[in-house]
């Protein structure tokens, strides 16, 4: 087993692996970058090296200088966590050469499923749906109207060199392809340089479902039941949940067989999830793979009972993976929310600063992921999520519940956060009902929602707190939000601070 | 104290007062019976009869929200006797300031000084955590002046431009 492993990332996720390192007795060794000297992490961490200036590219993008603090430190693995360099297989690659155990799927394996093509070739070998078209560009009219009859309408054209809905039409009806694939084209061309359009069956309203899987170096691979993920915006997931609500014990065998293969066709270790999308009739469709431990794992570790992250550590030392697929159990039901720094007066977008109270709740059933503290300055250079609140129950039912009680207890002042916005998702008809799809969370952002309207009670005790905060004047208020901008620790501010905790004491003594 | 308190576009009158540790209340005319312990800054013990709630107070650049359990409003307290309260209750006429929502690094400046510009329209661009907000005018009028540069890093509720 590893003596020391260094976490090659930050936030909740750094938080996340050093407690595991320390459940482990294995040594976790931090990296900061100059605002992140005060995280969680840094705090968390047996030894903390600095790695350079606040933008990503400098830091936690920089692998000699991770490499350097391993070496440093002697530390004899590496774990990425997710985002910065956990799906880089460069960085994989030079882990090896520097004698350092990259904790994830090795380079090759990274490579095979980074190129679309090549992947979807591997696949297609070992028998893993797609969606129904072309993997290649349509060469003309013709042909993209004999694919559309076969596969039948709707359909979408998609740039082959595309992103971000560029050069992407939904055609309903043959008397439109024409007309669409020629718009499609032009966009292409004048978005990415390429005329290259391929067609695929359009999925309406899919879900968007995954599937856990495990793999040791022995060749042995398990997956442990699927999360459903369909609730996001701006293509980022913000509530997810295990088991989903309509994938049965035979679905789950079958997605998890085909979740297996792929890993296979890969050859694939340690930790891995396959994304699929799924249509109305519960036909499911290979997305990507994702080759890194994903933001939500502890949707799957509270129903089946494991340690991800230890099993990580374990395969990566090189150990058998202590179970069978027999031994898998799915029980009760998981949500996970993620708690992001975000304004929702301003469209949920980021709203970093300073944390000037904390609660946070407890209780039966609820698991808290947490990069934050009370005090602490959310910087404005990474990603905006904070913490993930986690409820757990015999069913589904039960697990809602207790998320609504826990997160009537959160609360984060100071900054701005969507903890409101989850009260809304669960109460919602649709959402209790799980009709759920990855438009979900757009119709529902759209419906102007008002607490006011749906809860007078609620709001005539808003409107008596609000008096009394007034009335209590600057006593009653919290260190009150303070800059985030340049270097606070050397900024007059601490001076303000100490001002209003003075007036504080006097007010309150 | 009497105030006029604003939540989701309705005034109510509020009218409270304190001696010896006690609130008296009364909300729009109707008498409230109100117990309050502030447990720790920003956080409210209520009870209202023997109903009770723990209310939450939100401060950031300017704004309040109380949350009442996950409910979150936003509420703006005017006092009905000041001339501040007067002037905000009366409507948009005269220059306005056009502030920053979040702390953040100015990217773009979109506008000139004496540019004229429609209510909605982008006038600066900020970044935070890696997404770009375009900051739009809150009306129809003249920018008058932009009190920032690209590149200048800005807090919360920190005044960009004016807008005549």
């Amino acid at each position: 087993m590893f003596k020391k492993i260094l976490i090659a990332n930050r936030g909740e996720i750094a938080v996340r692996v050093i407690r595991a390192c320390h459940e482990m007795g294995i040594a976790a060794v931090a990296v900061y970058s100059e605002v992140d000297r005060a995280a969680l992490h840094v705090r968390k961490a047996d030894e903390a090296y600095p790695i350079g200036a606040p933008a990503a590219s400098e830091s936690y993008l920089n692998i000699q200088k991770l490499l350097d603090v391993a070496a440093r430190s002697g530390a004899d693995a590496i774990h990425p966590g997710y985002g910065f360099l956990s799906e880089n297989a460069k960085f994989a690659r030079a882990c090896v050469e520097a004698g350092v155990k990259f904790i994830g799927p090795t380079a090759a394996a990274m490579d095979a499923m980074g190129s679309k093509t090549r992947a979807r070739q591997a696949m297609e070998r070992a028998g893993v749906p797609f969606v129904p078209g072309t993997s290649r560009g349509l060469e003309s009219f013709e042909q993209a109207q004999e694919v559309a009859a076969r596969i039948g309408y709707p359909v979408m054209l998609k740039a082959a060199a595309g992103g971000g809905g560029k050069g992407m039409r939904l055609v309903h009806a043959s008397d439109d392809l024409k007309s669409s694939l020629e718009g499609a084209r032009s966009e292409a061309e004048r978005s990415f340089g390429d005329r290259e359009v391929y067609i695929e069956k359009a999925i309406i309203n899919p879900r968007h479902i995954e599937m856990q899987v495990l793999a040791d170096e022995q060749g042995n691979i398990v997956y442990l039941g699927e999360r459903e993920c369909s609730l996001q915006r701006r293509h980022q997931k913000v509530m997810e949940e295990a088991p989903s609500p309509i994938v049965d014990a035979e679905m789950r065998r079958t997605m998890g067989e085909v979740a297996v293969r792929v890993a296979q066709a890969a050859g694939y270790t340690n930790a891995g999830t396959v994304e699929f999308l799924v249509d109305q009739q519960k036909n499911f469709f290979f997305l990507e793979m994702n080759t890194r431990l994903q933001v939500e794992h502890p949707v799957t570790e509270l129903t089946t009972g494991l340690d991800l992250v230890h099993l990580q550590i374990r395969i990566a030392a090189g150990e058998r993976l202590p179970f069978t697929q027999n031994e898998v159990k799915i029980r009760g039901h998981a949500i996970e929310c993620r708690i992001y720094a975000e304004d929702p007066d301003n469209n949920y977008f980021p709203s970093p600063g300073k944390i000037t109270l904390l609660l946070a709740p407890s209780g039966p059933g609820i698991r808290r992921d947490s990069g934050m503290y009370e005090g602490w300055t959310v910087p404005m250079d990474y990603d905006p999520l904070l913490a993930k609140l986690i409820g757990y129950g015999t069913d589904r039912d039960q697990a809602i519940g207790r998320l609504r009680r826990a997160l009537n207890e959160y609360f984060v002042g100071g900054i701005k956060t969507n903890i409101s916005l989850f009260r809304r998702i669960l109460t919602d008809p649709d959402f209790r009902a799980a009709k759920m799809d990855t438009g979900f969370l757009d119709r529902l952002l759209q419906q102007k929602g008002s607490e006011a309207l749906s809860d007078p009670k609620a709001t005539e005790v808003a409107v008596i707190a609000a008096g009394i905060f007034a009335t209590l004047g600057p006593a009653a208020a919290g260190t009150g939000e303070r800059a985030v901008t340049g270097d606070a620790a050397n900024s007059n501010q601490g001076a303000v601070s100490n001002w209003k905790i003075a007036a504080h004491k006097e007010a309150t003594r | 104290m009497t105030y006029d308190i604003i939540i989701d576009g309705k005034s109510y009158r509020l009218d409270l007062s304190r001696a010896e540790g006690r609130w008296s209340c009364r909300l729009d005319g109707r008498e409230v019976e109100v117990d309050a312990v502030l447990a720790r800054p920003d956080v409210l013990s209520l009870r209202i009869g023997n109903q009770a709630y723990e209310v939450k107070c939100e401060r950031v650049a300017g704004d309040m929200h109380l949350w009442v359990g996950s409910a979150r409003f936003a509420a703006d307290v005017r006092d009905p006797r000041s001339l501040r309260g007067r002037i905000r209750a009366l409507d948009d006429h005269g220059p306005k300031k056009l502030s920053a929502p979040m702390p953040g690094k100015i990217v773009r400046v979109l506008v000139r000084p004496g540019d004229e510009v429609e209510a909605g329209a982008g006038v600066v661009v900020v970044e935070a955590m890696k997404m770009q907000n375009e900051i739009k005018s809150p009306k129809k009028g003249t920018i008058q002046k932009i009190l920032v540069a690209e590149g200048a890093a800005v807090n919360a509720g920190d005044v960009l431009a004016i807008v005549e």
